[in-house]
């Protein structure tokens, strides 16, 4: 059957709250709004106040609250409408959620699942367009899936809400109309793990989240040149998995590194070192990167486009390396 | 009224007392480090609060917290291993002084982002009231937190939601060296509470009677309502802010008017008066507390330090 992105993430979060009484859901316009992108419409008369909290415009309260609740037995999902605004429960996610384990030599565990929206590409202007899952990433403590699939989207939540430790839920807000087939039940497949979508032996092409899906139309394109472009998605930022990235560095020899984050200081440089520290002799040339262009995102259409890694960039770059 | 009698009340002051003048020396050894902030002059309250939390109680306090953690069932000895780093203390060495855990005693810590344990009592006591489960639960706090965010937006939610919270302020008078009159256009901080409809009250927090008898109606109308309750405790601390501090924003003579009001001596001071003690109960209770915390010092002394090796355990519950 087909699915959109957004029925899927509905899915996944009706699956959650009909599995377990203690999961319950908190965050701006989850109820009587139906979500902000009409992900949860219908849930609060189906599921009740209760379990469907609208909260107020209050990000660092209600996200102690559901560390505390995480704390006392309950499974929240703290929903943050987008990235922007997890800022400002950034002293909560990072300062106790994230080291409440290491601070009490691991007495205190916090089964947080926290989800928000990210990404550019919607015009939203620079406050409402950021990536910083690359930069959450940065933070020991914590997990971070970027569900790029609708087949993700639909079964991540099940293992966040099963980790003991605090999750943190990407969801593209570039991918909610994408639809996909999908199976009658949600695959068995853990999303902690990165997962080759397209094998390869010219070039391996690293990305995750809003960038899958413009690398696989790059691939597409080489493939009619007889070119096999490996594509991996990662679907977990941190931890990141290392092993599926290196074997395929080493089989390969080449590398681009999509990321939809600032350049300085991101994800693509961490991966991009980690290949440099374990597979050096392996490359017959240097890691390259394409990344969000180093201004904050602008309004205007094509300057936003300009700002954002685009499908026809990814496939420039790639011909450079693999000529 | 109090699950404790009134020379158990006196024991518990001394105690929290005792302990911290011990912290301040071994600080001045160099054998506790880091941050060390002492709660002498404050011990009323949490004797006074401590007295009617019951074991399955959560209570969450701030980095002055030595002697909450101490009265809701953590040992001197593992406060004192804790501070010293090792492995024994009640955080495996990995807190401190700021950071006092234990899940057994329902103790949440030691939180030292100022406001930031608010919210999360706040979801302690939301999950308890979902659960069913017979548990009170307090949030420790100081005057200064109350110029956060973070505590605007609980109260706000604690009452709109109607969490079972009893919010206790330590006043002070100082966040830090910032008096009160110089960071808050309302000083009346019950009014605040009330603001969001929170029902509150203040309390002489040199007086742990006082403080017991308006807790146990906090804690009463928390239980009947189903709603948060706010406590202003009106307080002084005696000592420094930290080890750090000298103290320039204050003068003597009002650390010396408060000190005529020590929380300790104006008890004992009407237990005798009253012939409810007698000067050689008190000269026992103080020989208890002195090998209490001497045998904690010994604890502390005689504890091991961690391996390197098991640097990097405590991130995940699994190891990645």
């Amino acid at each position: 059957m087909k699915m959109t992105y957004r029925e899927a993430l509905r899915e996944g979060l009706k699956n959650a709250l009909e599995e377990n009484p203690n999961v319950f859901l908190v965050g701006e316009d989850v109820g009587a709004y139906g979500g902000t992108y009409a992900v949860t419409k219908g849930f609060l008369e189906t599921y009740g106040p209760e379990r469907i909290m609208d909260a107020p415009l209050s990000e660092v309260g209600f996200t102690g609250i559901g560390i505390g609740a995480a704390m006392g037995g309950l499974r929240p999902i703290v929903e943050i409408m987008t990235v922007n605004f997890s800022l400002l429960a950034l002293d909560q996610i990072i300062n106790s959620a994230a080291i409440l384990r290491h601070m009490s030599g691991g007495q205190i565990s916090v089964p947080l699942v926290i989800r928000m929206t990210t990404g550019g590409g919607r015009q939203l202007g620079a406050q409402h367009s950021h990536s910083f899952e690359g930069w959450y990433a940065h933070i020991p403590g914590i997990k971070i899936l970027a569900p790029a699939t609708v087949e993700d989207a639909r079964s991540c939540l099940s293992y966040a809400l099963k980790d003991p430790d605090p999750v943190l839920i990407f969801e593209h807000a570039l991918l909610l109309n994408t639809s996909e087939e999908v199976g009658e039940l949600p695959e068995i497949r853990s999303p902690f793990k990165a997962v080759v979508r397209k094998s390869g032996t010219a070039l391996t092409l690293i990305t995750y989240g809003g960038m899958l899906n413009r690398c696989l139309e790059a691939a597409k394109e080489f493939e009619k040149l007889g070119k096999e472009i490996e594509v991996i998605d990662l679907r977990c930022l941190r931890p990141l998995d290392n092993e599926t990235i290196f074997q395929s560095v080493k089989k390969n020899h080449r590398v681009l590194i999509v990321d939809e984050g600032w350049k300085s200081g991101s994800l693509s440089a961490e991966i991009s070192a980690r290949i440099m520290e374990n597979c050096f002799f392996d490359l017959d040339a240097p890691v390259e990167r394409l990344c969000r262009r180093e201004v904050p995102i602008p309004y205007a259409r094509h300057l936003e486009l300009a700002a954002i890694p685009q499908a026809d960039e990814i496939i420039k770059k790639i011909q450079e390396i693999i000529k | 009224m109090a699950l404790l009698d009134h020379v158990t009340l006196l024991l518990n002051m001394m105690r929290i007392r005792r302990m911290e003048e011990v912290c301040a020396e071994l600080y001045t050894q160099e054998k506790i480090r880091g941050f060390l902030h002492l709660y002498i002059g404050e011990e009323a309250v949490a004797a006074g609060v401590l007295s009617l939390m019951r074991p399955q109680d959560n209570v969450m306090a701030t980095y002055r917290e030595h002697g909450h953690a101490l009265l809701k069932g953590v040992s001197a000895k593992q406060i004192l291993a804790e501070m010293f780093g090792k492995v024994e203390g009640c955080s495996h060495g990995r807190g401190g002084s700021m950071h006092l855990f234990s899940s057994v005693n329902r103790f949440f810590g030691g939180n030292a982002i100022v406001a930031s344990g608010i919210p999360q009592a706040a979801g302690l006591a939301l999950a308890a009231k979902r659960l069913k489960e017979d548990r009170h639960t307090v949030c420790f706090f100081g005057e200064g937190a109350m110029a956060e965010g973070a505590f605007h937006e609980t109260m706000n939610m604690a009452e709109l939601w109607k969490i079972p919270l009893l919010f206790c302020c330590e006043n002070n008078l100082y966040a830090m060296g910032t008096a009160l009159k110089r960071s808050q256009s309302q000083m009346d901080l019950v009014k605040k509470a009330n603001a969001y409809n929170v029902t509150a009250n203040s309390v002489d927090g040199m007086n742990i009677i006082e403080v017991i008898e308006k807790t146990q109606i906090a804690l009463d109308f928390i239980k009947r309502e189903q709603r948060p309750y706010f406590l202003e405790f009106k307080t002084y601390r005696f000592r420094p802010h930290s080890m750090f501090d000298p103290e320039l924003y204050r003068n003597k003579e009002e650390v010396m008017n408060w000190k005529e009001k020590c929380p300790i001596l104006t008890f004992k001071g009407h237990l005798l008066q009253k012939n409810m003690i007698s000067e050689l109960q008190i000269q026992e209770l103080t020989l208890k507390v002195e090998k209490e915390i001497q045998e904690a010092i010994i604890f502390a002394e005689q504890g091991t330090w961690e391996p390197i090796e098991d640097l990097e355990k405590h991130v995940y519950e699994n190891d990645l």
